[in-house]
C-alpha cells in the first residue's frame, strides 16, 4: 500500500493501463492514507469517497472493455475547494458557502472528469484565495506535512499539504499572487501558474479575475505538464480564454534542458526580507543552470519594486465587485432574517456573518480604491504600473529565454505567526506577483532546504505569455539534476507522518 | 409626504422659464438569447426556468457577449447618426439590489459603444426638432420582483419579495439624448415626438419590438428650467419609468409646473429621483437616499475589449433599412397628402397598416380610407390598436378589390369588414355567408327600377321635369328593395335611363 | 494622503453592505490607513503618459452566437436558495425605490 502513495503520476497511470494496479486500488489507497492522515494534516475539507471510487470502477471498465485510457486515467487527484462540483459541496474556505452544492461542474472539472482523473475531494484554503498561508480558511489551518506547526503556505495550502503528504500524486491550485507557486515552494512540491488565459477560469469561483489563473500541482515537473495538458485549451465560456494550441508541455518535461539557453535573475527579486537559507539555495540553483550548460544574465526589472503596491489595490478592487454577489438571497448563507428586518439589512448580517477578517479588510480595501475621488490615484495608477511591469518583462525576455528567482522570501513560518499582520504575511508574495500582473507563466520546484530550519525552499522559473512549455523544459532539467545530486526526490527527506 | 404639491399654470411657468430636458431610454433587444449567457429571452415563461449560473451569479459563472446584441447596438448607434467605437470597453456598476444577481450591473461607462449622434423629430404640426445623442451604451435587465404582503402588491409595506430572473441578463440598449434646450412651450411635445420616433427606429431596424407597455422600452425623464433668457442650467429632477407616450408628455408638463412653482416660490429644486403615477399624472419624490450612490465603476475583466472593425461597421451602415422618418416623407409625397393628413394617419398607428394593404394590392386612397375611417373607428371601439384588430392588411386589400370590381359597394364592403372582425372568415367568405353581392342581373334591377317609378309618380314627374337631384329618393326605393345589395350608381344610371333624362 | 477615519471606514462598509462591528470599525482603520500608506506608491506613476493595463493579454471581440443554450431546470436554479415560494427567490422585504 505504502508504495502505491509513493508512485508518481505517470506511474500510477502505467501501472493502471498495463494492468498492474486497478483505479479502484489506487484510490483505496489515497482514501486510506487520507484517512490515516489528514486529522492531523487538514488538507480536505470535503472528501467523495464515493465519487472518488465510481470514478475509479468506470476506469477500471474501460480498460476491461479495452478502450483506451487517457495519460492520466485513474490518477487520484485533489481538487482546491474553489472549482464548482455538481453534486459536491463548494465552500472556497468560507463560511458564507457553507453547505452549498453548486448545480454544475466547472470547466476544469469537467475536464478532470472526461481525462477519468480520479477526484478525491476539495482541498483547504484562504477563504476566497485571499492569503498565503491557508489560516484564513473558516474551516480552521492546515498544517505543514514538513512540521504541523507550520503553514503550507497559500491560499492552495490544502492541495500542496496533500501531496506533500502522499494524500494524493496531483491537486489542482489557483494563483492570483503566488497561491500555487508559494505552497509548492513551502512544501517541497511542484506547482505552476500557466499563462493567463489558458485554463479556463469557468466554475472557478473569482477572487481577481484578472489575475486568477488556475494550475496544476504534483510531485514531479512530469506530472504537471501530464496535467496541464489536461487542463489547458480554449473555452468558449471563458472569454479571456486564448483560443491557441496548448504548448508542449509534455514534450517539454520528458526532454529537460537548459544547454545554451539564456536564463535572467532579476535585481529587485533580492535584498532586504530574503531569508538566508532562501538566498543560498536560490545561487546554488544558479550555479546549477550554469553547469548545465545555461547563460546566466542579469536584469533590472524597476517596476518590479511597485508590484506588490499595484497588486494590494487590483485584486482587492476586483475582489470587492466579484463577492458582492454572496448577498444571502440566492445561495448561502442567510443570516438575521427573523421576518422583520430588510434585504438589505439581512445582507449587511449574512456577510458580516460570513465573511472573516482578510475577506472583509479586501473589501474595504478595494470599494476604497474604487470609490470617487480615490480611482484615479489609486486603482487607475495601480494599472498603469502594470504596464511598466509588462513592459518590464517584454524587455527582459528580448534579452533571456526565462527568468529564475527565489519563489518566496522565506520558508515556512509557524502558524499564527503573520496572522495578525497582513503587510508582514503580504510579503510572501513579492516575488510571484509581477508574473499574475503581466500575466506570464511561472513555475516553482524545490531546490532543497534551507540550512537554519530545514525547510523547503522553492526556485521560481518565470517564461513568457504562451512559452509555458519553457518552464517543464528548465524545470525538468533542474529537477534531474537536483534528485541526482540529493540521491532521491526531496520530498523523501520529509518526516514521516 | 402627504402635503400638496404647489404647481404653477403651464402657460405661466413656460413665460418665465425655459425648460431643459434630457431623455434616457432604455430597450430591450429583441435577441434570442440574454447579453451575457445563452439563456432564451422569449416572453411569457414560468418563473426561472431561463436562467443559469451566468444569469444567475452563481459563484464561478463568466459572462460571454452575445455577438448579436453587439451588432444590433451598432445598428442602432449608426440610425442615430453616432460615431461608433473603434475600442470600447465593457464596465461593472456596483450596487447591491435583490433584483440583480451579480450586485453589480454589467454596463458601459465612459466609453460607449456610440455616441456624437442625433434624430430629426417631426412634431404634430409638421415641424422637425433635432434632438442631440449623446450616447448609446449597452447593458443588462435585471430580474423581476413581486412584492408580497402588502396591500397592493407594492414594495411599501409588503413583508416580503419574490424574485424571478427569467429578465435578468436580456440586452438593453440605453440611448442618453444631450441636454434638450430651446424647446420652450413644445418641450413637452418634443419628449414625446422623441420617444414615438426612436420606437419607430428601433423597430424599422428589426432590433427590438419595443412595445412600451410590455416594458421593452422604458423611459426617464430628466427635466430642470432656467429663468427665460439665462444660460445656466437648474437643478434637475430625474422621473423614472415613465412608460408610454402620453406618459412622457404628462410628465413633462407636470414637472416644468412643478419646478415653475417651486422656483416662483423662492426655493429651490432637489436633485432626486421622482415616480410618475398614470392615474394623477403627477410625480412624486423617490425614497431620498442618506449618501450620494457611488457606483465605483471599473473595466469588467471578464469581458475583453469590443473594437468594431470598420468594414463590418460600414457593411451594417450599407444595410441599414429606410429611416422612418425619410419613409414617412417619401410616402406622403407619393400619396399625396398634406402634413396634417399624415400625422392623422401616424397618431392612429395607421402608416404600416396602409403600406401592407397597398403592398397587397389596394390603391393608397382606398387603404387609407378603410384604416382611418371604419378600421380607426373599431380599434377606437374596442380600444385596441389598428395592428391588434382581427384582420390583416391583405384581407382589406381584398374587400377594396371587390369594390374596384363593383361587387360589393360602400355600405356592404362595411359589413364585410364586420364579419371578418368578429371572425366569420375572409372577406369572401363572409360575402358568400352573409350574402352580400351587389345586384347586377340587370333585369332584376330593372323590375326594381319600373317599380320604384310607379310606386312613387310625383317623385318620378320632378325628375322628369329636370330635377335630376330628386332621383336619390328613387335611388333610395330600390336600396331598401334590394336590401342595399344593388350597386346604387348602376341604380342611379338606369332610373336616369327609363325617365328620359341625362345627368350634367 | 491617506488617513482613514472611522466614518470613512463606517461608509465604505454601508457601500460594501458589511454590518461591522464597532470594534472592527476602529481595527480596520488602522489596518486600512497602513495598508494604504503602504501601497499609495503607486501614484508616483499617476501623472506618466502611460496606458492602464485592464487585461493581462490583449484580446478583442470575443462573443458568442446568438444561439439558445439549456437553462438550469428551475429546481436546480432554486437548490440553493435560503427560501423560496412560487417558484421563486423569497427574499426579505425590498426598502427600495418603488
Ligand atoms: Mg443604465
Ligand atoms: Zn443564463
Amino acid at each position: 500500500m505504502t508504495d502505491i502513495i509513493k508512485l508518481t503520476a505517470a506511474e500510477v497511470a502505467a501501472k493502471i493501463a498495463s494492468g498492474e494496479l486497478t483505479a479502484v486500488e489506487v484510490t483505496e489507497a489515497h482514501l486510506a492514507r487520507i484517512e490515516a492522515v489528514d486529522e492531523k494534516v487538514h488538507a480536505f475539507l470535503h472528501i467523495d469517497r464515493e465519487g472518488a471510487l465510481a470514478q475509479a470502477r468506470a476506469v477500471d471498465e474501460k480498460r476491461e472493455r479495452g478502450e483506451q485510457l487517457g495519460p492520466l486515467a485513474g490518477v487520484p487527484l485533489a481538487l482546491k475547494d474553489i472549482f464548482t462540483t455538481e453534486g459536491v459541496p463548494t465552500t472556497v474556505g468560507s463560511k458564507i458557502l457553507e453547505g452549498w452544492i453548486p448545480p454544475y461542474d466547472a470547466t476544469l472539472t469537467k475536464r478532470l472528469k472526461a481525462a477519468d482523473v480520479v477526484i478525491l475531494g476539495k482541498t483547504n484554503m484562504d477563504e476566497f484565495a485571499m492569503g498565503s498561508s491557508t489560516e484564513n480558511s473558516a474551516y480552521g489551518p492546515t498544517g505543514n506535512p514538513w512540521d504541523l506547526t507550520r503553514v503550507p503556505g497559500g491560499s492552495g495550502g490544502g492541495s500542496s499539504a496533500a501531496l506533500a503528504a502522499y494524500m494524493a500524486p496531483l491537486a489542482i491550485g489557483t494563483d492570483t499572487g503566488g497561491s500555487i507557486r508559494q505552497p509548492a515552494a513551502v512544501t517541497g512540491t511542484v506547482g505552476v501558474k500557466p499563462t493567463y488565459g489558458a485554463v479556463s477560469r469557468y466554475g472557478m469561483v473569482a477572487f481577481s479575475s484578472s489575475l486568477d489563473q488556475g494550475g496544476p500541482c504534483a510531485r514531479t515537473v512530469l506530472d504537471a505538464a501530464l496535467l496541464h495538458e489536461v487542463i489547458a485549451g480554449h473555452d468558449p465560456m471563458d472569454s479571456t480564454s486564448i483560443d491557441e494550441p496548448v504548448p508542449p508541455v509534455v514534450e517539454a518535461a520528458r526532454n529537460g534542458s537548459v544547454q545554451g539557453m539564456r536564463v535572467g535573475v532579476v535585481k529587485q527579486f533580492r535584498g532586504e526580507g530574503y531569508q538566508a537559507g532562501v538566498v543560498q539555495r536560490f545561487d546554488e540553483s544558479v550555479e546549477l543552470l550554469k553547469e548545465l550548460g545555461a547563460e546566466i544574465v542579469e536584469l533590472d526589472c524597476p517596476s518590479f519594486d511597485l508590484a506588490l503596491s499595484a497588486y494590494y489595490l487590483i485584486a482587492p478592487s476586483e475582489c470587492s465587485s466579484n463577492l458582492a454577489r454572496f448577498d444571502g438571497l440566492r445561495y448561502g448563507l442567510r443570516t438575521g432574517d427573523d421576518g422583520t428586518r430588510s434585504a438589505e439589512e439581512v445582507t449587511s448580517l449574512t456577510r458580516e456573518a460570513g465573511f472573516g477578517p482578510e475577506v472583509k479588510r479586501r473589501i474595504m480595501l478595494g470599494t476604497y480604491a474604487l470609490s470617487s475621488g480615490y480611482y484615479d490615484a489609486y486603482y487607475g495608477s495601480a494599472q498603469k504600473v502594470r504596464t511598466l511591469i509588462k513592459r518590464d518583462f517584454d524587455t527582459a525576455f528580448e534579452q533571456v529565454d526565462v527568468i529564475v528567482s527565489p519563489t518566496t522570501p522565506t520558508t515556512a513560518f509557524p502558524i499564527g505567526e503573520r496572522a495578525d499582520d497582513p503587510m508582514a504575511m503580504y510579503l510572501a508574495d513579492l516575488c510571484t506577483i509581477p508574473t499574475n500582473l503581466a500575466g506570464n507563466a511561472a513555475m516553482s520546484l524545490p531546490c532543497g532546504l534551507a540550512p537554519e530550519d530545514n525547510l523547503p525552499v522553492g526556485l521560481q522559473i518565470i517564461a513568457p505569455v504562451m512559452k509555458d512549455d519553457r518552464l517543464y523544459k528548465v524545470g525538468a532539467a533542474v529537477e534531474a539534476a537536483f534528485v541526482e545530486k540529493w540521491g532521491h526526490p526531496l520530498l523523501e527527506e520529509a518526516p514521516s507522518l | 409626504m402627504t402635503t400638496t404639491t404647489d404647481l404653477v399654470s403651464y402657460e405661466d411657468a413656460i413665460a418665465a422659464y425655459d425648460p431643459v430636458m434630457g431623455l434616457e431610454v432604455h430597450v430591450e433587444l429583441g435577441t434570442k438569447t440574454k447579453m451575457f449567457c445563452g439563456c432564451s429571452t422569449a416572453l411569457g415563461a414560468e418563473p426561472n426556468t431561463q436562467t443559469c449560473p451566468v444569469c444567475l451569479g452563481l459563484p464561478g459563472a463568466l459572462p460571454v457577449v452575445n455577438a448579436a446584441g453587439v451588432e444590433y447596438a451598432v445598428k442602432i448607434g449608426l440610425a442615430l447618426n453616432c460615431e461608433i467605437a473603434e475600442w470600447c470597453r465593457f464596465a461593472r456598476k456596483n450596487y447591491f439590489y435583490p433584483d440583480m444577481p451579480k450586485n453589480f450591473q454589467t454596463s458601459q461607462y465612459d466609453e460607449p459603444i456610440a455616441f456624437n449622434g442625433y434624430l430629426d423629430v417631426q412634431l404634430e404640426d409638421g415641424e422637425t426638432f433635432r434632438v442631440e445623442i449623446e450616447r448609446a451604451h449597452m447593458e443588462e435587465d435585471t430580474g423581476k420582483s413581486t412584492h408580497v404582503g402588502g396591500a397592493t402588491g407594492r414594495i411599501h409595506g409588503a413583508s416580503h419579495s419574490l424574485l424571478d430572473y427569467n429578465r435578468a441578463g436580456i440586452p438593453l440598449i440605453e440611448i442618453v439624448t444631450k441636454p434638450i434646450t430651446g424647446a420652450g412651450e413644445r418641450a413637452p411635445e418634443v419628449a414625446k415626438a422623441y420617444v414615438r420616433e426612436l420606437r419607430e427606429l428601433i423597430r424599422a431596424l428589426g432590433v427590438s419590438e419595443a412595445r412600451m407597455e410590455m416594458g421593452q422600452m422604458r423611459c426617464d425623464v430628466n427635466l430642470s428650467l432656467m429663468p427665460k433668457g439665462a444660460d445656466t442650467f437648474g437643478t434637475r429632477s430625474e422621473t423614472k419609468n415613465v412608460n408610454s407616450l402620453r406618459s412622457v408628455e404628462r410628465a413633462c408638463r407636470y414637472e416644468i409646473q412643478r419646478h415653475a412653482a417651486v422656483l416662483s416660490g423662492g426655493g429651490t429644486v432637489v436633485q432626486e429621483t421622482r415616480h410618475f403615477h398614470e392615474d394623477t399624472g403627477t410625480t412624486t419624490s423617490g425614497r431620498v437616499k442618506e449618501e450620494a450612490e457611488d457606483y465605483r465603476y471599473f473595466p469588467e475583466p471578464d469581458l475583453v475589449p469590443v473594437a468594431p472593425p470598420r468594414e463590418w461597421v460600414e457593411e451594417l451602415r450599407a444595410g441599414l433599412p429606410e429611416l422612418p422618418l425619410v419613409r414617412r416623407n417619401r410616402l406622403r409625397e407619393e400619396w399625396g397628402l398634406s402634413a396634417t393628413d399624415m400625422q392623422a394617419i401616424l397618431n392612429a398607428g395607421a402608416l404600416d397598416p396602409i403600406v401592407a394593404t397597398i403592398e397587397a394590392g389596394a390603391d393608397p386612397a382606398s387603404a387609407r380610407k378603410w384604416w382611418m375611417g371604419e378600421l380607426a373607428r373599431h380599434a377606437n371601439e374596442s380600444g385596441k390598436a389598428l395592428d391588434e384588430l382581427a384582420i390583416t392588411p391583405a384581407q382589406v386589400a381584398r374587400v377594396t378589390e371587390l369594390v374596384a370590381k363593383g361587387d360589393l359597394n360602400d355600405k356592404l364592403a362595411r359589413q364585410v369588414i364586420e364579419g371578418v372582425l368578429a371572425g366569420e372568415g375572409t372577406p369572401d367568405e363572409v360575402v358568400e355567408k352573409r350574402g352580400l353581392k351587389v345586384v347586377s342581373d340587370e333585369g332584376a334591377l330593372t323590375a326594381a327600377v319600373d317599380e320604384a317609378i310607379a310606386g312613387n309618380p310625383a317623385i318620378a314627374d320632378k325628375v322628369r321635369g329636370g330635377k335630376v337631384a330628386a332621383a336619390g329618393a328613387l335611388v333610395g326605393a330600390v336600396m331598401k328593395a334590394t336590401r342595399g345589395q344593388a350597386d346604387a350608381a348602376r341604380v342611379k344610371e338606369l332610373i336616369l335611363e327609363k325617365l328620359g333624362v341625362s345627368e350634367g | 494622503m491617506p488617513g482613514i477615519t472611522r466614518e470613512e471606514v463606517a461608509h465604505l462598509a454601508r457601500l460594501a453592505r458589511l454590518e461591522l462591528k464597532p470594534e472592527e470599525l476602529d481595527h480596520f482603520a488602522g489596518q486600512l490607513d497602513d495598508i494604504i500608506g503602504a501601497v499609495a506608491r503607486v501614484s508616483e506613476v499617476a501623472d506618466q503618459d502611460v496606458p492602464p493595463t485592464s487585461h493581462p493579454l490583449p484580446l478583442t471581440n470575443v462573443m458568442r452566437p446568438d444561439e439558445v443554450r439549456p437553462s438550469l431546470t428551475p429546481e436546480q436554479a432554486l437548490s440553493g436558495a435560503p427560501a423560496q415560494e412560487q417558484q421563486r427567490f423569497k427574499v426579505p422585504q425590498i426598502l427600495g425605490e418603488e
